[in-house]
């Protein structure tokens, strides 16, 4: 008996994609076990509100001086998370870190030219609600240069990691901005072999849920992997 | 509808998923005072097909108390999940308790997970104990024959070690999760 759903083959981009450079020394060859029936991938952690700042959705304040606001172009991007069976991922941790406006980071290793923005982090975490809604206000970041053998751009993105209820549901990705012409041209997006898998990670712009004269809002539902409620049932009496 | 698909978490994980820009919500340091169960120092290298350090690294470490359970219920001073950023020389270490075993989950281990620059999709693991008398009836490490040996964590003195070879000889045999 299984209780988490198979993945489809093809969905997920390959562990080796060498357009993607950094894959080629660190795609494992060997062909990956098969989960036993139970393990404690079944089981996961489980956050609550307790865990969180304040700020911690809002990333034009939660570094930012007081008084002051992150620069660029102020957006919410808001979303359902559901299971595989559709049903509402309730209380799912989601973590989010981005560039800045001008496509840099707030780390030691980014040596970008564009400059910091000292009133933005770049980091934010939400939980989902009773409907598995989620929402965070951020700045839209810029795209920028990374080195893969040639001239590489990425895209505009937001890393977004969650927390199911299932270890085994982890996920970790990243959304992209409906119509950036950067998209088809990078290798990070290609790796996913499907062209309606690509599309699941981009955002779309929601004018009807923007703040008018203030924020632009872009929609994105995540769709975490189906797994039973109960890992560890035991065999009913006779069995 | 399907899962949405994986994307690497990049080389620049650290700001959002360690403490880079704020207290950390889940470190590596899982064990507080009055943790029931045996200590254990767990450390390992993470190294490329290369041979080379993978220094960009992010370990995820989800785990029983001593007494194989899970929150709510488990013990509430061990934080059953735990991450550690490999360091410059691509080692990682988390200050736990040894996992007691789960009724009908196989030997006692944890599971780990390991994020990336150039992993597409985050790598599953598992890390058991040598010399637990139940490694040998687990069902996991008997699938997985000679390659059993790279799932099990051994005493290095005072530290449990437990390397992750991402590719070629003695490759870690990871997880179709």
């Amino acid at each position: 008996m299984t209780l988490l759903r198979p993945r489809a083959p093809g969905w997920h981009p390959p562990a080796l994609a060498p357009d993607y450079r950094s894959t080629r020394l660190r795609a494992p060859t060997a062909p990956p076990l098969t989960l036993p029936s139970a393990g404690v991938e079944l089981t996961g952690p489980v956050f609550g509100h307790g865990d969180l700042g304040p700020l911690d959705g809002d990333l034009h304040l939660n570094f930012a001086q007081q008084g002051e606001s992150a620069l660029g172009p102020r957006i919410r991007v808001h979303g359902k998370v559901v299971d595989e069976d559709d049903r509402p991922v309730t209380g799912a941790l989601i973590e989010v870190w981005q560039a800045n406006a001008g496509g840099r980071y707030r780390h030691m290793k980014d040596g970008y030219l564009a400059p910091l923005d000292p009133n933005f982090g770049g980091c934010g975490r939400v939980l989902t609600d009773a409907e598995g809604r989620y929402a965070f206000r951020t700045i839209q970041p810029g795209p920028y240069p990374w080195p893969n053998g040639g001239n590489d751009w990425r895209p505009a993105h937001i890393h977004l990691s969650l927390f199911g209820r299932a270890f085994a549901q982890r996920l970790v990705t990243q959304l992209y901005f409906e119509g950036d012409p950067f998209i088809p041209h990078c290798p990070i997006l290609c790796a996913i072999p499907r062209p309606e898998a690509r599309d699941r990670l981009t955002a779309r712009l929601d004018l009807d849920a923007t703040e008018p004269m203030d924020t632009v809002a872009w929609r994105f539902d995540i769709v975490l992997r189906g797994v039973a409620q109960t890992p560890f049932e035991t065999q009913p009496e006779g069995q | 509808m399907r899962e949405t698909p994986s994307q690497t978490a990049g080389p620049y994980l650290h700001i959002g998923m360690t403490d880079a820009a704020g207290p950390a919500l889940i470190g590596s340091r899982m064990r507080r005072d009055g943790a029931r169960g045996e200590a254990v120092t767990l450390v390992g290298r993470v190294i490329d097909g290369d041979g080379a350090p993978v220094t960009d690294a992010l370990i995820e470490l989800w785990q029983p108390d001593a007494e194989g359970r899970f929150p709510p219920g488990s013990d509430p001073s061990l934080s059953n999940l735990g991450r550690a950023a490999c360091d410059d020389e691509g080692c990682y270490m988390f200050e736990t308790v040894r996992p007691g075993a789960v009724p009908g989950a196989g030997a006692p281990h944890g599971a780990m997970m390991i994020y990336a620059r150039g992993m597409n999709r985050a790598l599953h693991l598992r890390c058991y104990f040598e010399g637990d008398p139940a490694n040998a009836g687990d069902p996991l490490l008997r699938a997985a024959g000679a390659r059993a040996r790279t799932l099990i964590a051994r005493r290095d003195g005072a530290v449990w070690r437990l390397d992750i070879r991402l590719q070629g000889a003695n490759e870690t045999a990871f997880l179709d999760v």
